[in-house]
């Protein structure tokens, strides 16, 4: 952009010579004065929005009518949510002590809890672990995984360490702590309808997300599961293969487990829940859970005291809004309340402040609102 | 060689006289050049190249200096990489970065994969990179094509001059240069076709001066007759390094048998200038490429760092403290997180080899991580934005056509190109007068003769009309009606002529107007009357003075009537007069028809030219009886008629111009004499006009001087008929009022320096053959030299002192009329001191050492004793539309400042004719040499002054709060004006006055440093801005305000008269003060605006984004996670968010133009800072924190608990802060056009666009990270929507209120001028002069008050001699000079001499040697100067002495 002046008149003198030389004209030199452009002169054609009074009160009282009928849309809609969530973490004590100390891991420890449903809980039902204090965000926790290695292939390089590989060399699948710190308690769900149990049905899979299950999840190609994870072992916390998962459903099992897919999205805050079975709407649970005393009975392996963290089994319905917290409507109702508050206060100050301002402002007032 | 070698050995044995040592230490040099080495070698030794053939080139030792090849890139394709990002590293933030990125790392404390986050830092860096890269090549370009160019060289092999091109030149090579060809190097002129040895050059190129100068073949060398012969040059040139001083240059030829030939920088022909005039001329090169003077002269672009960038430094040091908190509390919190545990959680990952780090060493690892994680802070992209909306704006600012000037063909030039937003921000102007506030085109007005003043009345009001003429086509027609008519009885027919001619009129007056706009390049245009290469038309045409002109004719009447110039007393200082404006000078004539065509041969005078010129006489004789008498016909039946008159004398004279070639003149002569008497008037203009340019053309002379006083009083002769007809070094050729050539021998020429403050001329009268030196120069200097009276007769003597003091008086009274004056005078000199001076004026030229003082000796010798003849004072006229800038600029509160060398009545004047100082201002006036007077002076004027500011301010500060009520029956307080002299100024820079000096200028509304060097503008200027904390402005156009421009934040050049070294130093350089006012009114302040909100805005988006990522480590236990994927958080500052507020930065309109230029008040804005400054950054952080919780805890709480996934959880946040950000960039958005629509919707689609295409491409690309599909999963989520839409509204619901109070309620006068704008044109208009009329009334201005006080000079001074009785300081301060103070009041006007001027409200604190001179020397002033007291205030004319 830069030229230096006695450079540039250099050039115009080259110019100059030049147009001598040729026996052009010195009027063939074009002249130096800018265009006449609306760009260039700054004049472009432009919207200049004034905060004026019209402009704001309106602008105030149609955001704070919007939010505030939003907002009683989502608490209402939040409301009609029937979510029933119980901690087992303590409820076992037995099997939390028993799995205080890691030697014991292979050792199976059972519990049941009893609930009573008052009322129904119609629609569709989703059947949630939660865990509390379980930083499954931790910056080195969210990186230790591989997902190269969870499409199915060989990997070179990974975030896993030090869950790669055992010492022996064995590499491990899959690799990395998330894998490796993998909720694996079973919960099933009993009704006991007159004396009689009978288990809640429930689907293990088309709990995770589609893309993950058919896209992102792999397992590595062979003519069955065990073969293509021969050569590997399982992570050290785990009791069973990974080729293991689910030995009903083929489609359910290795690294497309439903289970394992949802626990490796790791959650964005310390307290959370994962979906772990939905109830399959079939005969009685048809509409959903019918009222009544119902009973979980947990294989308890998830150890969580060592970090101070407890763990829910969560039954909830689900509405076009999420879940059962109301907060977004809540944040809706405050702030539209907020805003028409303010748009009042403002009507209030005009009222009073144009009675003193001078006739100057209500011309300009008066002009807008003419405009 | 070798046997040069043995010569000069022998040489330098034989001679051991007292000049050996030069010639040792040459001889040393030459021997050392062969081995490369310069040690401490301040000389040059240059032999010819061609003795050298190809073979022996190794032992030229020319080889050594540079080529002519040029080369200004800064890297070559190999160097750049490296160079450039050696450069790039200069800058602190690079490094910062860079070294956060190399942190990345090392594995323990890496918050994102390394590789990646070098991506920031490299993009910056590469587009500052290409940046520079294509700005490079635009000069390697432009190298090239320099480089390229032809030129002819000697060749040895050819014997004959080839072309080669400009690289190929080397230092030793022969150039022949042909007419019109541009010098490719430092060339040492040793031949020129002209047979005086001159050649012309046009240096245009160099300082910008049009007119030619002329070098010389070096003295004595060779015969001009002869054709150069290159093969036989055997001379040794010795001469200076290469230095840059275009004005000096001085060696010496050695010829093959020793002796010494001289030369200086008239025979240098310089690099870049161009030959005219000359059919060819030969040299050597003496310098070449880079070593040119040109070329040493081209300083690059000037770096500044403006005060926003000040500003913002400071401010980025308070975001690293920031920084520095935040990474603390990171850290402390992930020690204390991590201590909490008694058994390592399963999520606490161990490192490879399985352990894990101690709590404390954990958190100081996370501090290094956080540091990582959070460097945006720190806006990486602020630098890069600054630069690019800089170039932006310099080129909005460059485009606009209101700073074009269409005369010059220039517009705006911006050589600084980071201090657009200083424009906005200044405080005080420091300014020139000269050619800055003025036009710099001199206009003889008045003389005085013999001690006889001659007021050119008829000049000064041709001078008003051509004023009107300039204004416009109607008005010109307007005017036409209105002077006309009540002169003549119109005919029916010319009534009828009228009416169908105004179209042919308009062009012809264009014409003619045209024919006075400064015609730079000539030959660009082909109508003749353009090529009038130096002066306008104002300049040319003097009218004059009737009564002068008689007396004029009768002194050469008389003169021939006696015996022939035989001159007795009184005729002869007329005739000198005259003749001493024609010769005393360096103006060079030409022709018009023959543009450049010098006339440096007389014309030849015919055989019969004795007879012809008898007639000649005889028609002149009677042609002035007529001539007077038409003169006081019209003069005395119409002013209308005389001021036209200035035609006519011009048509007269033009006949007297024809006469010289026929006899038939005579009637014709009759003719124009009858018109010029009566016909005049009712001749209309044009036809007047016209007759004009066709009879004057073919005999009209072109003046081409250096100064345009020169050519103004060569004009002004030329209008008593004392026409120079040329000039050569040697000769000078004058035409008489008889018509008689007078050809004067110039035997020396003393040109005019700023020390010496004249010039002289010695010539020798052709007829008496006495040897006379004219001088001309400063009334103060000449005064002091003229004949001692005491040697002379008594009669004599009375006269002459009586001349003078008449003389002295009106000079006083032309400078406080503004005029810059000249005293001509003479000296007679008889031959024997003649030769003495000549010889010793010989041996100082021949010195080397110090020439320059000997030369300044001799010449202060020969300019004794002389004898005055007059005086002159020309007009310097103000440039269009000065006072109405100086007044917005003003009103815009900005302080100005006048710093001019000029004398303090001329300065004085000019300050009021452009309303610096206003009639009712008090002017405190202080010239002292001495330190405690000065002292004194100070305290004195300052409690004045605080007595007056005291019972200001109450009210004052009144009406600055509540603006809406005043009365106006409140009486305008005076403000205070300040005029100083150089010698004070020195007086308070050395005595250590300055705090007070600075606390009187705080009060002053305008301060005058007259007589300053240029040294003391710059330590002016310096003093303000270092103590005052202000910023400065300064603006001038000629050499002596390099300094002044260089010292001042923001420097000003005007390409004006006066060269180029003025915009060379300058940052921004515009060729009329008046475009000053759009420059700092409008682009100043939307240039601050811009970047001030633009790098505000930056701080707020890097803070409240980067702030997300801070409060997500509360719920992550400061592990220094990130819930936003790497690339999309690179992409959000490089890409989504950046390209509003670059738009913002460049086009935003606040106010529009025209209401910035209708309330000047508005720039006040920019000056206090008020959209920058520390609490409006610390209001915007916490803005920024404000948003970033709402835009972190508003989705915290909503996903709260649920199943969200990290990325889907940063997604919208992600989202949600993109669009407060850019919603935030709305609100502050003043102007919505197409291109800010376009970006800000454009950011937000290119936004989803990325990230859909981004989380849907690829599964593993990006480990360990993977937001697969999960912007696609959000979208499909209404909680995402609602989101977005709430949380936008909440986090800017404060700001908006905030606005939506202040745009609804609030008075500021921006706001105001926001409204001013919406209205429809008409009503725009009238709420302007509204709030104006408010506004002035308050600060106090008065507004119209037309009293005249007019003091003059006399009088202040007899009252202060009457009244020199009491004084309490008198011993206190023995000091030379007196004191006055007079105050301006209601008194009576007691001036005797009622054009006196503005002095109303004077105070004078003079010393009496510069008021009086006419007093018998200084004894009566000394005597008086011993008393000083303070008067009573509230007189008029209370003048006080001590």
């Amino acid at each position: 952009i830069y030229l230096s002046f006695s450079r540039k008149h250099e050039v115009d003198t080259l110019t100059k010579v030049h147009n001598r030389l040729i026996g052009t004209k010195g009027e063939a030199r074009p002249s130096r004065c800018p265009d006449n452009s609306a760009f260039k002169q700054q004049k472009l054609p432009a919207w200049k929005p004034q905060l004026t009074i019209a402009a704001v009160l309106s602008c105030f009282f149609l955001t704070g009518v919007f939010c505030l009928s939003v907002g009683v849309c989502l608490i209402m809609s939040a409301n009609s949510v029937r979510e029933i969530q119980i901690d087992y973490s303590d409820k076992c004590s037995d099997c939390s002590k028993l799995r205080e100390n890691s030697s014991n891991w292979n050792k199976e420890c059972h519990c049941s809890i009893n609930f009573m449903l008052k009322e129904d809980i119609l629609g569709d039902v989703f059947m949630y672990y939660g865990l509390q204090n379980f930083y499954q965000n931790h910056r080195r926790y969210v990186i230790s995984r591989s997902d190269a290695q969870l499409l199915g292939r060989n990997i070179q390089k990974s975030y896993c360490a030090p869950f790669t590989t055992y010492r022996n060399g064995t590499p491990m699948a899959p690799c990395g702590a998330i894998a490796n710190s993998m909720f694996n308690d079973t919960i099933d769900l009993f009704y006991n309808l007159n004396s009689s149990v009978i288990q809640v049905p429930l689907l293990k899979t088309g709990n995770s997300w589609w893309t993950d299950k058919n896209v992102k999840f792999r397992n590595p190609k062979s003519y069955n599961l065990s073969s293509a994870f021969a050569g590997t072992a399982r992570p050290p916390y785990w009791q069973k293969p990974v080729y293991l998962l689910d030995e009903e459903d083929e489609r359910n099992n290795g690294y497309v487990n439903d289970d394992f897919i949802v626990w490796m999205r790791v959650s964005a805050f310390a307290t959370f829940r994962n979906l772990y079975r939905r109830v399959r709407r079939i005969r009685q649970f048809a509409d959903g859970l019918p009222a009544g005393n119902y009973t979980f009975h947990i294989s308890y392996n998830f150890p969580v005291t060592k970090f101070k963290g407890r763990k829910h089994v969560i039954l909830s319905t689900m509405v076009w809004s999420g879940g059962s917290n109301p907060f977004l409507g809540i944040a809706y109702v405050v702030s539209g309340t907020a805003a028409t508050l303010t748009g009042f206060v403002i009507t209030v100050i005009h009222l009073k402040g144009h009675q003193n301002t001078d006739l100057h402002f209500k011309n300009y007032d008066l002009i807008e609102s003419l405009d | 060689m070798i046997w040069k070698k043995h010569f000069f050995k022998e040489t330098c044995c034989r001679c051991g006289a007292p000049d050996t040592e030069i010639q040792n230490e040459e001889l040393e040099t030459r021997g050392k050049v062969k081995k490369r080495k310069k040690k401490n070698e301040n000389k040059r030794v240059i032999i010819s190249n061609l003795p050298f053939g190809s073979k022996k080139r190794k032992e030229n030792p020319n080889i050594y200096y540079d080529s002519n090849k040029i080369k200004t890139t800064k890297y070559t394709i190999l160097t750049f990489l490296p160079k450039n990002i050696y450069e790039q590293f200069h800058r602190f933030a690079n490094v910062y970065f860079v070294v956060i990125a190399l942190l990345n790392f090392v594995p323990v404390v890496n918050a994102f994969q390394p590789e990646v986050s070098v991506i920031p830092i490299c993009v910056i860096m590469a587009i500052t990179a290409i940046k520079d890269a294509w700005e490079d090549f635009r000069r390697y370009k432009l190298d090239k094509e320099i480089n390229h160019m032809g030129c002819y060289i000697y060749s040895r092999e050819e014997r004959a001059y080839v072309e080669k091109c400009w690289k190929d030149v080397r230092v030793g090579d022969f150039v022949q240069l042909q007419c019109n060809e541009t010098i490719p190097a430092d060339i040492l002129l040793l031949y020129s076709s002209d047979q005086n040895g001159i050649c012309h050059l046009e240096t245009a190129n160099l300082d910008g001066e049009t007119n030619l100068k002329q070098r010389q073949v070096v003295m004595g060398f060779s015969s001009q007759n002869t054709l150069f012969e290159p093969e036989f040059f055997r001379n040794t040139i010795i001469c200076e390094m290469p230095n840059n001083d275009l004005n000096k240059f001085k060696g010496y030829m050695e010829q093959p048998n020793h002796e010494r030939i001289g030369f200086n920088i008239e025979s240098l022909l310089l690099r870049g200038c161009t030959i005219r005039n000359t059919e060819a001329a030969i040299g050597i090169v003496i310098y070449a490429g880079h070593e040119t003077k040109a070329m040493l002269n081209n300083n690059g672009p000037r770096y500044k760092r403006s005060k926003i960038e000040r500003r913002m430094n400071t401010d980025i040091f308070l975001c690293v403290g920031l920084l520095l908190v935040m990474c603390l509390v990171g850290a402390v919190g992930h020690g204390i997180w991590t201590g909490n545990f008694s058994e390592y959680p399963p999520y606490d990952v161990p490192d490879e080899n399985g352990n894990f780090l101690s709590p404390v060493l954990a958190g100081f690892y996370m501090f290094l991580t956080m540091i990582i994680l959070l460097q945006v802070l720190i806006p990486i992209s602020l630098y890069v934005s600054i630069e690019l909306v800089k170039l932006g704006q310099v080129f909005l600012i460059h485009n606009d056509i209101d700073l074009y000037d269409e005369e010059a063909d220039l517009p705006i030039q911006c050589r600084a190109l980071n201090i657009t937003e200083d424009l906005g921000q200044i405080q005080y102007i420091f300014s020139d007068k000269t050619g800055t506030l003025t036009e710099n085109k001199m206009v003889f007005r008045r003389c005085t003769v013999d001690g006889i003043e001659f007021s050119h009345q008829e000049n000064a009001r041709r001078l008003e009309t051509h004023k009107e003429l300039d204004l416009d086509d109607e008005d010109f027609a307007k005017l036409q009606h209105f002077t006309l008519p009540p002169m003549n009885i119109e005919t029916p027919a010319t009534y009828k002529q009228r009416t169908v001619r105004p179209l042919r009129r308009c062009q012809s007056a264009r014409a003619h107007f045209q024919g006075h706009t400064r015609n730079r390049s000539l030959g660009r245009r082909d109508s003749n009357q353009s090529q009038v290469a130096f002066s306008s038309a104002i300049e040319k045409d003097v009218t004059p003075d009737s009564r002068l002109l008689r007396r004029v004719r009768e002194a050469a009447f008389q003169a021939e009537n006696l015996s022939p110039f035989m001159h007795t007393k009184t005729s002869t200082s007329f005739t000198d007069f005259f003749l001493a404006l024609a010769i005393c000078n360096t103006v060079l004539v030409s022709t018009a028809t023959e543009p450049r065509q010098r006339v440096t041969v007389p014309p030849p005078i015919k055989p019969s030219g004795i007879t012809l010129e008898k007639i000649h006489q005889i028609f002149q004789r009677l042609k002035l009886a007529s001539l007077s008498q038409s003169f006081s016909s019209s003069q005395s039946s119409s002013d209308l008629g005389a001021s036209f008159s200035a035609k006519s004398t011009e048509e007269h004279l033009a006949v007297l111009d024809c006469c010289d070639n026929g006899d038939n003149c005579c009637s014709r002569g009759d003719e124009l004499q009858g018109k010029g008497s009566t016909d005049i008037g009712s001749a209309s203009l044009d036809e007047v006009f016209k007759s004009v340019t066709n009879s004057s053309l073919p005999t009209d002379f072109c003046y081409e001087a250096e100064s345009p006083d020169e050519a103004a009083l060569v004009y002004a002769a030329q209008a008593y008929s004392f026409t120079l007809v040329s000039r050569t070094p040697e000769q000078v050729t004058v035409r008489l009022p008889q018509g008689t050539l007078l050809t004067f021998d110039i035997l020396y020429t003393l040109g005019f320096d700023s020390v010496r403050k004249r010039m002289s001329v010695v010539v020798r009268h052709p007829l008496t053959k006495a040897i006379v030196v004219y001088t001309k120069g400063a009334d103060s200097v000449i005064m002091d030299l003229l004949e001692d009276s005491s040697k002379a007769e008594i009669s004599a003597e009375k006269r002459m002192k009586r001349i003078k003091e008449k003389t002295q008086k009106h000079l006083d009274y032309y400078a406080r009329d503004g005029l810059r004056t000249l005293c001509i005078a003479k000296k007679v000199l008889n031959e024997d001191d003649f030769q003495k001076w000549a010889n010793f004026r010989r041996e100082a030229e021949a010195a080397i050492d110090n020439r320059d003082e000997l030369l300044m000796e001799t010449a202060q010798h020969l300019e004794t004793k002389l004898t005055l003849l007059g005086a002159t004072g020309i007009e310097d006229r103000l440039q269009d539309g000065v006072p109405d800038t100086i007044a917005a600029l003003r009103e815009a509160g900005i302080k100005i400042w006048v710093l001019t060398g000029d004398k303090q009545e001329t300065a004085v004047n000019i300050a009021y004719s452009c309303k610096l100082l206003n009639q009712r201002d008090t002017v405190f006036t202080i010239n002292t040499e001495n330190k405690e007077t000065c002292e004194s002076l100070l305290n004195l004027t300052l409690e004045e002054v605080k007595k007056n500011y005291e019972v200001e301010k109450p009210w004052r500060r009144f009406f600055g709060i509540i603006p809406t009520s005043f009365s106006a029956s409140e009486a305008p307080s005076p403000e205070f004006g300040l005029v100083i002299d150089g010698q004070t100024l020195n007086v308070i820079f050395q005595g250590g006055l300055e705090e007070k000096f600075l606390a009187l200028t705080k009060h002053c509304r305008s301060v005058l440093c007259c007589r300053s060097t240029p040294l003391q503008k710059s330590m002016v200027v310096k003093l303000i801005r270092r103590q005052l904390k202000v910023m400065t402005l300064s603006i001038g156009d000629g050499a002596n305000d390099v300094s002044m421009i260089q010292a001042a934040d923001v420097g000003i050049g005007i390409s004006g008269q006066e060269g180029m070294q003025a915009v060379m130093a300058s940052d921004f350089a515009i060729s009329r003060f008046k475009h000053l006012k759009k420059l700092l009114l409008v682009h100043g302040h939307w240039c601050y605006a811009r970047l001030a909100k633009m790098v505000i805005y930056f701080f707020y988006k890097n803070v409240s984004y980067v702030n997300l990522l801070f409060w997500y480590q509360f719920f992550c236990g400061f592990s220094g996670s990130t819930m936003i994927d790497y690339w999309q958080m690179i992409f959000f500052n490089l890409f989504f968010t950046s390209m509003p507020p670059l738009l913002f930065g460049i086009l935003d309109k606040d106010v529009s133009a025209e209401t910035l230029l209708g309330l000047p008040e508005l720039y006040k804005n920019g000056q206090n800072s008020e959209i920058y400054k520390l609490s409006t950054f610390i209001i915007t952080m916490l803005d920024a924190f404000y948003q970033s919780l709402i835009c972190f805890f508003v989705p915290y709480l909503t996903y709260k608990d649920s199943n969200i996934d990290v990325f889907s959880f940063g997604n919208p946040i992600n989202t949600i802060s993109l669009l407060t950000i850019l919603l935030h960039q709305a609100l502050e958005m003043k102007t919505w056009t197409l291109f800010h629509l376009v970006t800000m919707i454009g950011s937000v689609v290119f936004y989803f666009v990325f990230s859909l295409i981004y989380n849907a491409a690829c599964v593993v690309c990006n480990p360990p990270t993977n937001p697969y599909w999960v912007m696609e999963k959000q979208l499909s989520d209404p909680i995402f929507y609602l989101l977005c839409l709430i949380t936008p509204v909440i986090a800017l619901l404060p700001r908006f209120f905030i606005f939506a109070l202040r745009g609804t309620f609030g008075t500021s006068l921006i706001l105001k001028a926001q409204q001013i704008d919406k209205l429809p044109k008409g009503q725009q208009d009238h709420e302007i002069q509204k709030l104006r009329s408010r506004k002035q009334t308050t600060s106090g201005a008065p507004v119209a008050s037309p009293t005249s006080h007019a003091v003059s000079h006399e009088d202040t001074e007899n009252q202060g001699l009457s009244a020199s009785e009491v004084n309490p300081l008198r011993k206190e301060t023995p000091e030379e000079g007196y004191y006055f103070f007079n105050k301006w009041a209601e008194e009576e006007p007691t001036a005797t001499d009622s054009s006196a001027g503005p002095f109303s409200g004077h105070y004078l604190l003079v010393p009496s040697r510069v008021t009086t001179p006419g007093q018998d020397g200084g004894k009566l002033s000394k005597d008086n100067a011993n008393s000083f007291n303070q008067g009573s205030h509230r007189r008029s004319v209370s003048a006080v002495t001590l």
